[in-house]
């Protein structure tokens, strides 16, 4: 189990709650491992992109391995694959299991 | 929308929208029957297509729609698939859904069906959610959407029939109830803003609850529809504007967040009533292949072999055709010939060697045919299997660190990264790629890689200069030209195209699919077909420009008057050889003397080109049989007088051939061009190059091609029949103090040199602009010539030779290459449209 002790300091109550522990950026996720998604820090077409092809809020995601040379990432999402680079996936705030 | 009369219309449109990947082409295509793209390569489907059908007695046309993710307005293929909807408003719409990965498909439907308009769904790739062990309901999706769902399989053209029936009835319905997304707590804002924009004359034109929800959502496209019609301080954009600050004050939760969220939810509740999983529904196909195919250590293994495999029968074995396929454009040639006026006594009539010129410029093309074929059905089978979304996905982080995409690989693949290609269909194959900055940098350094035509030229100075060292001479050329391509790349993105968007590289890696025979056939034999267009048209047309250049003005008087002297001297001379045989008066007509020479010299071809004894008594019978009269000087035998008009024939026809050479050299030599070559020596020989080479250069802007040819005519001084090019340049180039240094120096320049002018008229369809046109052909004339100046000067004053300078500028291009790829010159600019409502950023 992956360890994700950031302290996360939202303002509102919601967002605490969904929030409390294991919090993490896809970009960390070990390939083999798989996280929920809980928010996109990426904006405009980045965000809509990522939404698109499934990359929505409480889903499940598991990342499948990195490209032979460590970049992109390969990712397993609502049966799909989709790969990303790793700049997007750290834009990508997801909870560990 | 066209109202359907009692007894359905007469004519009906249909918009054909779905999302990539999701089989829209193959879909189309069973409807219509049409030729277009298929691929399983995410974003090929860019440009609008329209198909017709009947059925039923209804004329339908069914336009394509770009293949989209979503209908929002970042990209440009959403907002024209959007613009079409909004402003053609088609009697139906046919949404094509992946069966397989219905929930992301749903997402799409969702917004189909929220801009109001009739649809019917497509539930394509039934097989492969079959396989994956998904079972879609299809009744119950029906009744969840509220429009017809016909399951289909586009590959196997199933379901065609059911669809088309579900389009009419879709047209002939009078009321819909399609399924309405409750947007919760949004509900009732989404709700008093549509009434707002109902009481509108824009309600006419669009379909309020769309529009109210996308100006709650801060669509652009959306604010500004409305900024129009109402101006941009109106109640309505600050109606949405407050409401998604004050939501967002509550919920600490951005408003389209919040609406994707809702759309989630619903989605997932529809999955969880309409499809039952037997297994995980994940490909486990796929899951497989990939497994071993994008393993860290085997991935590199299988890209190579790929490679390899392209290389081998492609290249080596479409060669091997051509042996076959060559004869057939030779015949073509001489039934041109034939057609023409015959060849003159000293000078063939301008038609003549014009209409030869225009047949040989073609025909040095046509003869890559084979090949091409080949070469694009592969790269079709590669691209509709899937693999090519892969190669991407391995090769993406090399390319991005040169400011390119993984999906350059494709046009550098077809622009002939392993020697051999052609930049047309490499500069075309760039419309998939996403991110326009690495489209442009691809777009531009496309041509360095090495097209099928510049290969004769690299073949003909290697083996003159470089022969005990051939293998290596040619591996470095194939191989600098890469790193060539990814410096230039890196050095465009860091500057001229620094401020050029960008886009984010997210991918679908398609299911694994078994390509169809009839899309792998169709895509190949379309781009061979734009290769072909692009020789029957451009190249034929420059070709006769450059030949004008070649010709014109031409010799002096003076000059021809003593070229026509030593061919009378020459004809006189053989007329006094025979005087003395009974075949002198057949000789006296210069019809006839000419009709001689040529059978003798089609003879000599001949027989050049036939090998065993066989082959050449064959030979001797079909000419016989052929030309009667003229045989026995061909062949004299016993026949003594006849041996002597054979003795004087073959010194009339070799004076002949030597004058019609000096002729046309001198004729090349006071040309338009040859002015031109000349005159850039005093700047070009700081390269190595004289004037020849120069006009070799400034032909070649036709197609490659032309330049063996031209180099042909100008090295062709002295040459007798049996020694070839290399041969009488090798000579010549002893004589003239022209070294393999000289050599190096002009491939260097013709590897970096601009495109042809058919790939610059691509680069001109490809960015939209003249201006990067001139760009493409400028740049790489200047950098091709300071490369060659280095070398040449440099390699002179280092006092190296040809083979040490190669391997000093080989490792001068690696070395800047790799340096050049660790260093990282620019940061991430923003999409196109950065929406400045993001959500507050967790500490």
């Amino acid at each position: 189990m992956l360890s994700c002790e950031m302290e996360i300091n939202m303002p509102g109550p919601k967002r605490r709650q969904h929030c409390r522990a294991n919090c993490n950026m896809l970009r960390d996720i070990k390939p083999g491992r798989r996280a929920k998604i809980r928010c996109h820090h990426a904006t405009g077409a980045v965000r809509q992109r990522l939404l698109d092809l499934g990359f929505v809020p409480e889903t499940e995601v598991e990342v499948i391995r990195k490209a032979p040379l460590g970049d992109p990432i390969e990712c397993c999402v609502a049966n799909y694959t989709v790969a990303l680079r790793k700049s997007e996936a750290d834009l990508i705030e997801v909870e560990c299991d | 929308m066209n109202e359907p009369s009692a007894s359905g219309p007469e004519q009906l449109l249909v918009g054909l929208a779905g999302q990539q990947n999701a089989g829209k082409s193959t879909t189309f295509n069973m409807l219509t029957g049409a030729n277009q793209h298929i691929a399983n390569y995410p974003g090929v489907t860019v440009d609008k297509k329209t198909g017709f059908y009947r059925h039923r007695g209804v004329r339908v046309e069914t336009v394509d729609l770009p293949g989209t993710y979503s209908l929002t307005s970042f990209s440009l293929e959403e907002r024209v698939a959007r613009d079409f909807l909004i402003s053609e408003k088609p009697d139906v719409i046919v949404n094509v859904v992946d069966a397989s990965s219905l929930k992301r498909s749903l997402y799409f439907t969702f917004q189909v069906l929220e801009m109001g308009f009739p649809v019917a769904v497509a539930l394509n790739m039934m097989d492969v959610a079959k396989r994956n062990g998904t079972h879609v309901d299809v009744s119950a999706l029906e009744h969840r959407l509220g429009v017809s769902v016909i399951p289909t399989i586009g590959r196997k053209r199933q379901g065609k029939t059911e669809l088309q029936d579900a389009i009419l009835d879709t047209a002939n319905r009078k009321a819909h109830h399609p399924l309405r997304i409750n947007y919760e707590e949004l509900e009732s804002a989404v709700q008093i803003l549509k009434d707002r924009l109902d009481e509108s004359a824009l309600a006419e034109k669009y379909p309020t609850r769309w529009l109210a929800v996308k100006l709650l959502e801060g669509d652009s496209e959306a604010e500004r529809i409305a900024g129009e019609f109402f101006g941009k301080e109106c109640e309505e954009l600050k109606m949405a504007e407050t409401i998604r600050r004050e939501f967002e004050e509550d919920h600490y939760l951005n408003v389209p967040d919040y609406m994707v969220g809702c759309r989630d939810r619903l989605a997932t509740d529809i999955i969880s009533t309409c499809v039952t999983e037997t297994r995980d529904g994940r490909d486990r196909v796929s899951e497989t292949i990939d497994k071993i195919v994008l393993n860290r250590f085997a991935a590199p293994i299988f890209l190579i072999a790929t490679v390899f495999v392209i290389y081998q029968l492609s290249i080596v074995k479409g060669y091997e055709l051509t042996v076959y396929w060559w004869p057939i454009l030779a015949k073509l040639r001489a039934m041109v010939a034939g057609v023409l006026p015959a060849a003159g006594i000293l000078e063939d009539p301008y038609i003549r060697s014009m209409g030869l010129w225009m047949v040989d410029s073609a025909n040095a093309l046509l003869n890559y045919i084979p090949i091409f074929l080949i070469l694009f059905s592969l790269i079709a089978i590669l691209e509709d299997s899937g693999y090519m979304a892969r190669i991407a996905f391995i090769l993406d982080k090399l390319f991005h660190s040169f400011g390119l995409h993984g999906q350059s690989t494709l046009p550098y693949i077809l622009g002939g990264v392993f020697a051999g290609g052609c930049a047309v269909p490499g500069v075309m194959s760039t419309k998939g790629i996403p991110d326009e900055r690495s489209r442009m940098a691809t777009i531009l350094t496309v041509p360095y890689m090495n097209c099928l035509a510049k290969i004769p030229f690299y073949t003909l100075l290697i083996n003159v200069f470089f022969a005990p060292y051939k293998s290596w001479a040619m591996l470095f050329l194939s191989t600098v030209t890469i790193f060539v391509a990814l410096l230039v790349a890196k050095l465009l993105t860091a500057t001229v195209l620094k401020h050029m968007e960008t886009a984010p590289f997210v991918m679908e890696l398609p299911k694994y699919h078994p390509p169809t025979l009839f899309g792998v056939g169709q895509r190949a034999i379309e781009r061979t077909w734009q290769y072909i267009k692009k020789v029957g048209s451009i190249v034929v047309a420059v070709s006769v420009c450059v030949f004008t250049l070649l010709q014109f003005p031409g010799i002096s008087d003076e000059k021809q008057a003593y070229f026509d002297g030593e061919m009378a001297n020459a004809v006189s001379t053989f007329q006094t050889k025979i005087a003395q045989t009974p075949y002198a008066n057949q000789f006296k007509d210069e019809a006839a003397l000419v009709s001689m020479i040529n059978v003798y010299n089609d003879f000599k071809t001949a027989r050049l080109n036939t090998k065993g004894a066989e082959a050449s008594k064959r030979l001797s019978e079909k000419f016989q049989a052929n030309y009667p009269e003229q045989f026995k000087f061909l062949k004299p035998r016993t026949d003594k007088a006849a041996k002597k008009v054979n003795k004087a024939l073959r010194g009339l026809v070799s004076t002949r051939k030597s004058l019609r050479r000096q002729i046309k050299e001198a004729q090349i030599e006071t040309s338009f061009l040859g002015m031109v070559g000349r005159s850039l020596e005093p700047v070009t020989r700081w390269a190595g190059f004289n004037w020849k080479i120069n006009v070799a250069i400034l032909s070649s802007f036709a197609a490659r091609e032309s330049s063996v040819a031209t180099i042909g005519v100008l090295y062709q001084q002295g040459a007798d029949d049996n020694k070839s090019l290399e041969d009488r340049m090798g000579a010549e180039a002893g004589a003239g103090g022209f070294s393999p240094l000289h050599a190096l120096a002009i491939m260097v320049f013709f590897a970096l040199y601009p495109p042809c002018l058919a790939t610059t008229i691509m680069i001109k369809v490809q960015t939209g602009s003249y201006k990067w046109m001139v760009f493409s052909m400028l740049f790489p004339t200047t950098l091709g010539f300071i490369t060659a100046c280095l070398i040449f000067t440099g390699g002179s004053l280092l006092n190296l030779s040809g083979i040490q300078m190669m391997g000093v500028f080989y490792a001068a291009v690696v070395l800047t290459t790799m340096c050049a790829g660790l260093f990282k010159s620019w940061k991430r600019k923003p999409g196109p449209l950065p929406d400045l409502r993001q959500a507050p950023k967790p500490l």
